[in-house]
């Protein structure tokens, strides 16, 4: 053997060596974690959970037919998949088509959901639920006091 | 199979309802309601709508149109179908202003409006209200039964309005569910005073607030999380008609109110009688439960401009609910001959206080005349007005109806202060008519 052999030996058998105490350091540390940082772990796994949430899964085509989608006051457009994605699991689609606001409201509105009800962070899925919202959903303008709708009837 | 649903569809009809019945259809998930649905709702079609369904052919096959769904969720709460859905999950429900033309309230007439799922079990044999919390001496645990022997039992007619009623009315609008008038009841409550529960537990004398924990679970299924827990200050809870009620009407509290327990507090926005009690929390500061912090149940302390976001600081929690009335005969849209006198009937309310005048306008508010008023039949309870109204000649007209408090205090006629949830829109309600 010549001297370079038994050198890039030499040097192979350290970074192996090396790469082991690494591995070993890793493994104590993970054992230190699970043993006495638990809840650090599962706020992990919750967190790619949540992120998962927010994709665009099927949405299942037996509960939203076209006729039901109408029916709840939905209009179809850019974004609604994603709005019935996100936006029925928890409540009613009724409590998204009775409100109306502008960009910046419908913004508020989901950032109270995330603050207080335990919604998803909807992380690149905002910008077109929120687009969908503000241009199906804006607000009307209207007077102090509406005309009264009527639907006439003789009196007994 | 069109037989057994026919039965099925009857019973519901006659109001005959087996408790685990109910119970079974009511809170369960929205797939299993729907197959449920499904299976009633072909047979209930004609009955609904009093008419065949002309495309019928054309209607997907086992597609159920959304508002026969909701007649069928309406009728399997006892509820009357003519009631508007607001919202299913969670429910909320709206009376049609001319339903509640009853003094006391029925059940199937009486608005809901739920934050979280109804319980889907409930059993009343190991069911126990606990009361705990910093401020009280001991943590104490009651049966039902317990409660029911143990205290003096009394009943009150109590006027529960919906913090948000009237929502619909505000511009720029405000977020949540946009009622129209009728999130509004008066029904017979029965139970025991709060305040003799409070004695035999013994609470200290730092306790300023009681907070309410009900059964019912957090739409988002969190079981860590309450869908609501409001409450009382102490003044409130210790006043003689603060109820911790088993009864509505003389029957057992409807599921989707409350059953078998609720802490009933009248003139306050209705959110503060928490439903499916469990536990009570005597606590030495604001209570702090969910729906308790600011915007919820809140309004600006400083008058806001409409649209303007209101800093926390500025928000006071909603007490007492303002004056407010509502016609209740006849129904909108009228018509009827020149000459007849028209009978125009309804109630009127003011939270803490009593009504001690309603008057009626049909010239857009230029004169009003007054309505004869009755006393309420205990304090809280809506009062009933009535007046006979001559028509000078044809045409359109609106009836407008506005209550005065015993502190001067009147409905306004427009929409009144902006708010961020927009709450205690207390503007007169009107009806129309037409003379021909």
């Amino acid at each position: 053997m010549r001297e370079q052999d038994i050198r890039k030996l030499i040097t192979a058998i350290s970074a192996l060596g090396l790469l082991m105490v690494v591995m070993v350091v890793a493994a104590i540390s993970f054992v230190l974690l699970v043993q006495y940082q638990p809840e650090t772990l599962s706020r992990w796994f919750s967190k790619t959970k949540k992120e998962t949430t927010a994709e665009v899964a099927p949405v299942d085509e037996d509960e939203w037919t076209a006729e039901r989608i109408e029916e709840v006051g939905l209009v179809q457009g850019e974004g609604l998949q994603l709005v019935l994605t996100n936006c029925t699991n928890c409540h009613s689609a009724k409590l998204v088509t009775q409100n109306r606001f502008t960009r910046e409201g419908w913004i508020q509105v989901i950032q109270w959901m995330q603050d207080t009800q335990g919604f998803w962070d909807l992380g690149p899925y905002e910008e077109p639920i929120v687009d969908y919202l503000s241009t199906h959903f804006a607000p009307e303008a209207r007077g102090r006091r509406m005309p009264l709708e009527v639907e006439w009837y003789s009196l007994e | 199979m069109s037989q057994k649903a026919s039965n099925s569809t009857s019973s519901l009809d006659k109001g005959i309802l087996n408790l685990n019945f109910q119970y079974s259809i009511v809170p369960s998930v929205k797939k299993e309601r729907r197959a449920f649905i499904k299976k009633i709702s072909m047979a209930s079609l004609a009955s609904a709508l009093g008419a065949e369904i002309v495309f019928a052919g054309n209607m997907p096959k086992g597609y159920v149109p959304v508002f026969l769904e909701e007649q069928d969720s309406l009728k399997s709460m006892g509820k009357d179908p003519a009631l508007k859905v607001l919202n299913d999950r969670p429910w909320n429900v709206e009376t049609p202003i001319h339903l509640l033309d009853e003094k006391v309230t029925p059940a199937e007439k009486m608005f809901v409006r739920n934050n979280g799922l109804i319980p889907e079990k409930i059993e009343t044999s190991s069911w126990t209200l606990t009361i705990r919390g910093e401020s009280v001496n001991q943590e104490k645990s009651y049966t039902l039964d317990e409660l029911k022997s143990k205290f003096k039992t009394h009943t009150y007619q109590l006027t529960l309005e919906c913090g948000g009623n009237g929502r619909g009315e505000f511009y720029p609008p405000a977020e949540g569910n946009q009622w129209g008038q009728g999130a509004v009841s008066c029904a017979q409550w029965t139970g025991i005073r709060l305040k003799d529960l409070l004695d035999d537990v013994g609470i200290k004398k730092d306790a300023v607030y009681i907070g309410y924990h009900g059964a019912d679970s957090h739409l988002s299924g969190d079981p860590g999380k309450e869908s609501i827990s409001r409450g009382i200050p102490i003044a409130k809870a210790m006043q003689e008609e603060t109820l911790v009620a088993f009864q509505m009407n003389g029957k057992d509290i409807p599921l989707a109110h409350g059953y078998p327990l609720r802490l009933v507090a009248g003139g306050y926005p209705a959110s503060v009688s928490g439903k499916w009690l469990k536990a009570l929390s005597v606590r030495n500061k604001t209570h702090d439960g969910s729906k308790m912090e600011s915007p919820s149940y809140r309004v600006p302390i400083e008058p806001v401009e409409p649209g303007e976001r209101t800093p926390d600081e500025n928000m006071r929690i909603i007490e007492s609910m303002p004056v407010k009335s509502i016609i209740t005969f006849p129904k909108s849209g009228a018509e009827f001959p020149l000459g007849r006198n028209l009978e125009i009937r309804g109630h009127a309310w003011a939270g803490e206080e009593e009504v001690n005048q309603v008057a009626y306008s049909i010239d857009f508010g230029s004169t009003w005349q007054s309505c004869r008023l009755e006393k309420p039949v205990n304090r809280f309870a809506w009062q009933h007005f009535q007046a006979q109204i001559k028509f000078p000649k044809k045409g359109y007209y609106e009836v407008w109806a506005m209550a005065t408090d015993n502190k001067g205090r009147s409905q306004p006629m427009v929409v009144p202060g902006w708010n961020p949830k927009g709450y205690l829109n207390n503007a007169c309600h009107r009806i129309a008519v037409k003379v021909s």
